[in-house]
C-alpha cells in the first residue's frame, strides 16, 4: 500500500511547545481514493494537512506525497508537490486585497502564468460550480458572507484541477442544500476527475457521502480506519460515540467534570 | 509535593560547592542574580532579535534579484508607499523649512550673520532634515500599514494560502514593497527638500524681509551635490529599513487582532529607533574623513 499509496503518513509527531498535538500519525491515501478525517475539536485534524502541506513541519515522523519524502525535502521539491494539490483552509483564507474572481483565478495566473482575460472564464466558470452567480465576481471577499467565503475558497483550491486534494471542513457554516451541492462537487472532483483527497468535516453525512474511507483521530493518533460503510458495525467504542454524538462514552471531550 | 524543599536543598549544596571549589576564601560573595539573569536574557534576546532580522534581509535581497519579478505589485506598492505620502511630506517639509528659516534668523542676528540663512536652510534640509522627517514621517504611515496588513494575513492563513498555491510569499509580499521603499523613498525626499527650502524661501522673502534674487542665489552659492547625494542615500536607506521592519513584524506576528497590534507598533518603533541610528552612520560616513 505505501509504495502505490498518494499520500503516506508514517508516526508523525507534532507538538506546540509543551503541547503534543500529533503524537504517530499513521494513515495512507490511494490513488482516487477520498479519505474523511473526523474527530473532537482541537485534536490536531487541521494539523495533520498542514504537516502534509509542508507548513507546519514534524518533529518526527515521515509524510510521502507520490512516494517523494517532504519532512525536510527541498523548497523546489515541495513547490513541485504544492503545484498539484489544492487546498481550501478552514478559514476560507481569502487575500482581501483581490477580488474574488482573482482569488479563484488566484493558482492559474500566479502559478501556471495563464492570460487574466482566459483566468477569469475559468474562475467564473468554478464560482456557478460553488453555487455562486458571476455577480460577486468582482466583489471584495470581505463583503461576502462566511459561507459564501467558503465556496469561494473551495472554487480556489479547485480551479487548477490538482492531483491532491485537501479540504478543511467544506461544508461547515453553509445550509444544508448548500452542503449537497458542495459533497457532490467533492465527488467529482474525485470519482470523475480522479484526484486523491483528504477532507475534514464533522459532518456524518457529508462525510457518508463524500468519502471512501474514514479515519478517527483521537488524542494525537489515528484510533480508527475503514471503509465508510462499516462505520456503523465498527467495535470501536470512540468512533461508535462520535457517529451517534452521545454526550455518555470513552471520549474525553473535557465534558466529563460538567 | 516538595519541589520547594527540593529546590533549596540544591541552592544551598550549589552553594556549598562554590565556596569549597570555585571561590577563594574571601567571605561570603553575593551575587544579585535576580538582576544580572533577566538582563542577559534580555541581551541574548535581542542578539537573537538582529540575526532573526539580518537573516530576514538577506533572504529579502536574495529574493530581489531573482525572478520571477512582480511589477505590477512593485507599481502598486509605489503608489501606496510613495505617492501617497506626498501630502504629509509635503506639510513636514514645509513647516520644518519655514520655521529653521526663522530660527536661524532670530539666532544668526545676534552676529550679523542674517545673510547664511538662506545657506543654513538648504543644507540643513539636505542633509538632515528632509530625510529624516520624511523618514520618520513614512515609518509612522507606510511601516505601520505594512506590518497591519502583512500581519493579517499572517493570522488569518493567507500566507499559507499563499504557500499551497505556488507563490513565494517573500516575492509576492515582502519584495515589492521593500523595493518599492527604496527606490520611492529618494523621491519623495528630493520633493521635501525642494518644499522645504520654499517654505525657507516664504518666510525669508514675506517675514524677515529678504530681497527675493539674493535670498535664491543663497540658497545655490554655497550648496554642494554631495549634501543632496547624502541625503537621498539616507533616504533609501531609511525606505529600506521601514519597510524591510513592517514586513519582518507582519510576517512573524502571531496571536491574532493583539499580535497584529503588537507588531504594528513594533514595526514603527524599531524602524524609527533604526532610522535615527542609521542616519548617524550615513552621516559619519559621508562626512568625516
Ligand atoms: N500555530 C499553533 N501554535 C500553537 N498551537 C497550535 C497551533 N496550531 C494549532 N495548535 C494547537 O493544536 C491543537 C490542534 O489544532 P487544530 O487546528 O489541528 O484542531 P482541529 O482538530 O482542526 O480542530 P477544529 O475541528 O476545531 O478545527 C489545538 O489544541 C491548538 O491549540
Ligand atoms: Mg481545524
Amino acid at each position: 500500500m505505501s509504495d502505490t499509496a498518494k499520500i503516506s503518513l508514517r508516526d508523525v509527531h507534532k507538538s506546540f511547545g509543551p503541547k503534543k498535538v500529533l503524537q504517530g500519525i499513521n494513515l495512507d491515501v490511494g490513488p482516487g481514493e477520498s479519505v474523511a478525517i473526523i474527530g473532537g475539536s482541537g485534536t490536531g485534524k487541521s494539523v495533520t494537512l498542514k504537516c502534509v502541506l509542508g507548513l507546519l513541519v514534524p518533529e518526527q515522523g515521515s509524510i510521502k506525497v507520490n512516494g517523494t519524502e517532504m519532512v525536510g525535502a527541498s523548497r523546489s521539491t515541495r513547490e513541485e508537490m504544492l503545484a498539484h494539490t489544492g487546498m481550501l483552509f478552514q478559514g476560507a483564507a481569502l487575500f482581501d486585497s483581490l477580488p474574488v474572481w482573482e482569488n479563484v483565478a488566484f493558482g492559474l495566473i500566479e502559478g501556471r502564468g495563464m492570460k487574466r482575460k482566459q483566468a477569469r472564464d475559468i474562475a467564473i466558470a468554478r464560482l456557478a460550480d460553488v453555487g455562486l452567480g458571476a455577480e460577486v465576481a468582482n466583489m471584495s471577499p470581505a463583503s461576502l458572507s462566511g459561507g459564501m467565503q467558503k465556496r469561494v475558497g473551495l472554487a480556489r483550491a479547485i480551479a487548477t484541477e490538482p492531483e491532491i486534494l485537501f479540504f478543511d471542513e467544506p461544508t461547515t457554516g453553509i445550509d444544508p442544500i448548500m452542503g449537497d451541492v458542495i459533497n457532490d462537487l467533492i465527488v467529482k472532483c474525485t470519482r470523475e476527475l480522479g484526484a486523491c483527497a483528504m477532507t475534514i468535516t464533522h459532518d456524518m453525512a457529508s462525510a457518508r457521502k463524500i468519502a471512501d474511507r474514514v479515519a478517527m483521530l483521537y488524542q494525537g493518533k489515528i484510533i480508527w480506519d475503514g471503509p465508510v460503510s462499516e462505520i456503523d458495525n465498527a467495535d470501536n467504542p470512540y468512533l461508535q460515540q462520535f457517529v451517534s454524538g452521545d454526550i455518555e462514552g470513552p471520549l474525553d471531550l473535557d465534558l466529563k467534570h460538567l | 509535593m516538595d519541589i520547594a524543599t527540593g529546590g533549596s536543598i540544591q541552592k544551598a549544596d550549589l552553594n556549598k560547592s562554590a565556596n569549597a571549589t570555585d571561590w577563594p576564601a574571601t567571605g561570603e560573595i553575593i551575587i544579585p542574580m535576580p538582576i544580572f539573569a533577566p538582563v542577559g536574557r534580555m541581551f541574548l534576546a535581542f542578539l537573537a532579535l538582529v540575526g532573526r532580522v539580518t537573516v530576514f534581509a538577506g533572504r529579502t535581497v536574495g529574493h530581489m534579484v531573482t525572478p520571477p519579478f512582480y511589477f505590477r505589485l512593485i507599481f502598486k506598492q509605489m503608489r501606496e508607499i510613495g505617492y501617497f505620502s506626498l501630502p504629509v511630506v509635503a506639510m513636514t517639509t514645509l513647516f520644518a523649512g519655514m520655521v529653521l528659516a526663522l530660527q536661524s534668523y532670530s539666532g544668526f542676528s545676534r552676529f550679523s550673520a542674517e545673510s547664511a540663512v538662506a545657506t543654513v536652510v538648504v543644507i540643513s534640509m539636505t542633509r538632515e532634515l528632509g530625510p529624516v522627517l520624511a523618514g520618520l514621517m513614512v515609518a509612522g504611515r507606510v511601516g505601520a500599514a505594512i506590518a497591519a496588513e502583512i500581519g493579517t494575513m499572517r493570522v488569518t492563513e493567507q500566507i499559507d494560502a499563499l504557500v499551497t498555491l505556488s507563490t513565494n510569499p517573500f516575492k509576492y509580499l515582502v519584495v515589492p514593497r521593500v523595493v518599492a521603499g527604496l527606490v520611492t523613498l529618494p523621491m519623495l525626499v528630493l520633493i521635501g527638500d525642494i518644499i522645504g527650502v520654499l517654505g525657507g524661501y516664504l518666510v525669508g522673502v514675506n517675514k524677515l524681509g529678504f530681497n527675493e534674487g539674493s535670498y535664491i542665489r543663497n540658497t545655490f552659492q554655497y550648496l554642494e551635490q554631495l549634501d543632496v547625494i547624502s541625503g537621498l542615500v539616507k533616504a533609501a536607506v531609511f525606505g529600506f529599513l521601514i519597510t524591510l521592519m513592517g514586513c519582518y513584524h507582519g510576517y512573524h506576528s502571531r496571536g491574532g487582532a493583539q499580535g497584529v497590534g503588537q507588531a504594528t507598533t513594533n514595526a514603527v518603533v524599531s524602524s524609527s529607533i533604526l532610522i535615527l541610528i542609521s542616519n548617524y552612520i550615513v552621516t559619519e560616513l559621508f562626512f568625516t574623513r
